[in-house]
């Protein structure tokens, strides 16, 4: 039986030249026991032949083989030089083929192969250098690294590489390599050096904390490829499990921001616009100008039939705002809003409650008259819901304008505009209601409704009503003046 | 406004910079420093060198130069009308960190990107300023990846060509209406003409033969790359994996890289609420690798819906439609039938049409050439292996789609 001890230093070019001697001797694999380290100073101490040698092979591997069979070797697996050492006679015999996943040791040692492969691949991944004191004029720097196989001298090259113009040295349980002024030295490691904290680290928290995005969670993904065995040398580790708590809760937090902050692109438009009338009012004052861009809105299709379109009309300073339907006959017509029956009903309420029409900014949801046409008369229709969507646009406008202490609505449709529902009218009129950017709001009947009522006494109770809201409205835009 | 720390401009545009998915560092041109005169090295495959909890890899610095940006993309978090804070580095700056965590092994090298500030050119030539610094001032060696803005010029295009392994530009949406909706200042037609010319730019940089006997090209020696966001609009896998196919034909992408919508704060009133599941970005990436290397078609992909199957993978949800074109013989079945196999990767098929020239395969050599055989069972026939009844069973898709799940009750 033969002994061979293999230095820690340098040990696969050791094996190498021990295997190729051995082969020579005509040594058999079952009469070579391989260790690796201690008393591996004096290499060939051990190496007597104790059985008398068989004939001498030659060896003869493929390339492919050979790179293979010496990343096996930084393996940890203690068989694992007498595997190579088998294998490597087997296959210049041809007893069995390279790359053979059916025989056992080609297998294993392919296996054992990835395994190192992996391991260094992770080291070049994993290695934090931290600056350290320099001698020379060149950076210095330091690492601690644990793997799982000894095989920094397979990987450590790569450093030599990426790091040709500064210092390093990476030392692990095993061995330590140093780079110094452009040559690569090992030894063997005799106490763990840890170098001390680096000032950028905790910049590369900051972008590890940063670059994690909260809402797609996936630990085992992390883990697969970042094991927790490698955290313990990793700075930015430690911030890993407070992320992962974190993320829930960041996520919530979101979701539950959205509503409040919503400054969408309409609103954004909207103010746009507003603040362009403000900019260059023309000579009749904003709320001309405002009317002159509603002229030729095509935002829905009801341009197309009506006469003109009926912008709003008031004081820019208007304290009280009273939306309406839509035009009617004579308000398409005439190009001026509330002039028809509805709007003498609307004028008298309006003088009983003490409104100076004047004063109040008075106007429409909808800016065009819609309506079916019978032989020599047009009857009035409701605009749909899209139709007040799209003139929402104007109305918002004017709103934005004026900035009107006080809404009061008129109807189903104004509401609708305001609110987004035109429910409940009865219910609802009478009251003050906020609107999203906080102006009060009160909900009356439209004076046309007043017009249609048949009954006499539902008439006069629904007319006191309105004018009864128009005072509400009146006061209530008065207050705090 | 007081100043910013770098550590907290480094937060604000690295949080901003999260949301594109490419962290790729392979390929490119063979550098190192061994010269001693420069730092780092590329080339070969990319090194990960950390892992977020969301695992996705962090390879790169990926960081904005600027999160201002003049353009109101709807899903985007820097977007004009975005309330997110806002802050801008200087050229010093990224040069720092960059070559600071890349002398610490944190990093590959630089991904940068940027809103637009002032003008597309502008902002294009700070960009390339940083890479200019970077290479010619601080020998750096490692990876640099720009993204080019939509409209720049074809001299600052050239010019970050010369510096960067790897140039991009994201075409965002899987449609034009999509797009035009979403990022009306973008325009499709601009984002493709500017791949193209990227292509044409590489095309004509190919001189010289390296050792392999390629002809490299010097010009973004890495490719270009581009992204998609998947789930903002309602676009079904077949769409996106179709343009993912013209785009890989027409300008020789190296990279389609799809990420799932993910509600982002502050967001637009034109985004769903809801984000896309990340297992449709799992299959989509899934398809796109059969696409390109697996010889399928995108018409093969996606059954009638057009939609991929949440619960099976691609290729075996083929497979489970196509019976009839199973089961596969592995020793004689050419290298097309081969890779149809669920469970059989390409590396697999290799080794396979290896083995068979050394003799009869058998079912227990399969496994050892890294084949998946759980899935791959029901559709081979190998020495010592027949499937016999199980491709007709019923209950073939059961085996590898999850068991159901009682729905909640409440």
């Amino acid at each position: 039986m033969r002994e061979v001890v293999l230095p820690r230093v340098g040990t696969v070019a050791a094996w190498r030249r021990e295997a190729r001697a051995l082969a020579q001797d005509g040594v058999p694999a079952e009469a070579v026991l391989w260790s690796r380290g201690e008393g591996a100073q004096d290499l060939f101490a051990g190496a007597r032949p104790v059985a008398a040698p068989r004939e001498a092979r030659r060896l003869s591997l493929p390339k492919a083989a050979i790179q293979t069979i010496e990343t096996a070797l930084c393996h940890s697996d203690p068989e694992r030089f007498a595997r190579a050492y088998r294998l490597i006679l087997r296959l210049s015999a041809r007893e069995v083929m390279w790359g053979d996943r059916a025989d056992r040791d080609v297998r294993t040692l392919l296996e054992q192969a990835k395994a190192v492969g992996r391991d260094i691949h992770k080291m070049h991944a994993f290695v934090r250098f931290r600056e350290v004191e320099g001698e020379g004029e060149r950076r210095a720097f330091a690492a601690w690294f644990e793997h799982d196989h000894p095989c920094l001298e397979r990987g450590a090259p790569f450093f030599a590489k990426r790091f040709g113009d500064m210092d390093w040295v990476i030392a692990t349980p095993d061995l330590t390599a140093r780079f110094t002024d452009g040559t690569l030295r090992f030894e063997e490691t005799k106490a763990p050096e840890r170098p001390p904290e680096d000032a950028t680290e905790e910049l590369w928290r900051t972008y590890y904390a940063s670059i994690f995005n909260p809402a797609r969670v996936m630990v085992k993904a992390m883990c697969a490829e970042m094991p927790r065995k490698y955290w313990k040398n990793l700075p930015e580790a430690e911030l890993i499990p407070s992320l992962i708590d974190g993320a829930e809760a960041r996520v919530r937090a979101m979701a539950e921001a959205q509503p409040a902050m919503v400054p969408d692109r309409r609103a954004l438009a909207l103010r746009d616009h507003a603040a362009r009338v403000l900019a260059k009012p023309g000579a009749d004052g904003p709320v001309a100008a405002l009317a002159a861009d509603l002229q030729g809105c095509t935002r829905c299709d009801l341009c197309r039939h009506a006469t003109q379109v009926v912008p709003g009309e008031g004081p820019k300073e208007a304290a009280l705002m009273i939306v309406g339907e839509q035009p009617g006959d004579h308000e398409d017509l005439k190009g001026r809003p509330f002039v028809g029956p509805a709007g003498q009903v609307f004028d008298r309420a309006a003088a009983l409650a003490g409104v100076e029409r004047s004063a109040a900014f008075v106007t429409n949801a909808v800016k065009h008259f819609k309506f079916l046409a019978r032989g020599r008369r047009r009857i009035h229709q409701r605009p749909d819901a899209g139709e007040v969507e799209a003139c929402r646009w104007w109305l918002d406008l004017e709103r934005e304008l004026v900035k009107p202490r006080v809404i009061l609505a008129m109807g189903a449709t104004a509401a609708e505009a305001l609110t987004g529902s035109g429910k409940h009218i009865a219910r609802r009129r009478g009251r003050a209601e906020l609107l999203e950017d906080g102006t009060e709001m009160l909900l009356t009947w439209h004076p046309s409704y007043i017009l249609r009522l048949q009954d006499k006494a539902a008439q006069a109770r629904a007319e006191a009503e309105l004018v009864s809201d128009l005072a509400l409205a009146r006061s209530l835009s008065e207050a705090g003046r | 406004m007081a100043k910013r720390t770098l550590s907290e401009k480094l937060a604000i545009l690295s949080d901003a910079a999260k949301y594109d998915a490419s962290c790729a560092s392979s390929g490119g041109e063979r550098r190192d420093s061994r010269d001693g005169k420069g730092l780092g090295s590329s080339g070969g495959s990319g090194i990960c060198h950390a892992y977020a909890p969301d695992g996705r890899c962090i390879s790169l610095l990926k960081i904005l130069m600027t999160n201002f940006c003049i353009y109101d993309c709807a899903y985007c978090i820097n977007r004009a009308s975005s309330r997110v804070e806002r802050a801008r580095f200087s050229v010093e700056e990224v040069v720092h960190l960059t070559v600071e965590f890349y002398r610490r092994n944190y990093i590959e090298g630089l991904f940068l990107s940027s809103g637009i500030i002032r003008s597309p050119d502008d902002t294009m030539a700070d960009m390339v300023r940083i890479a200019r610094k970077l290479r010619q001032e601080e020998g750096f060696r490692g990876y640099i990846h720009l993204k080019t803005i939509p409209d720049a010029s074809q001299e600052l295009i050239d010019e970050a060509g010369k510096y960067a392994d790897r140039l991009s530009i994201n075409i965002e949406m899987p449609t034009e209406t999509s797009l035009k909706e979403l990022a009306p200042e973008k325009n499709a037609v601009g984002i493709r003409k500017s791949m193209a010319d990227v292509r044409l730019r590489r095309e004509e940089s190919r001189t010289g033969k390296s050792w392999r006997g390629k002809r490299p090209a010097r010009f973004a020696p890495a490719g270009q790359s581009t992204q998609v966001i998947v789930g903002a609009d309602t676009a079904n896998d077949r769409t996106i994996l179709t343009q993912s196919s013209d785009l890989y034909a027409s300008y020789g992408l190296s990279r389609v890289y799809y990420s799932a919508f993910s509600p982002i704060p502050d967001p637009a009133r034109a985004l769903p609420l809801k984000p896309a599941p990340l297992k449709r970005e799992h299959r989509l990436y899934q398809a796109d690798w059969l696409l390109r290397f697996y010889d399928f078609g995108v018409e093969e992909i996606g059954g009638t819906s057009g939609m991929l199957d949440l619960d099976v993978d691609p290729k075996t949800a083929w497979a489970l439609e196509h019976r009839e074109f199973f089961p596969v013989d592995v020793n004689r079945a050419p290298r097309e039938a081969l890779l149809r196999v669920p469970g059989f990767g390409t590396k697999t098929v290799g080794r396979l049409l290896a083995a068979r020239r050394r003799g009869l395969v058998r079912y227990e050599h399969l496994k050892a050439m890294g084949a998946v055989m759980k899935n791959a069972q029901p559709f081979i026939v190998a020495g010592g292996w027949s499937p016999r009844g199980m491709l007709e069973t019923e209950h073939l898709r059961a085996r590898f789609a999850p068991p159901p799940e009682q729905m909640a009750l409440f």
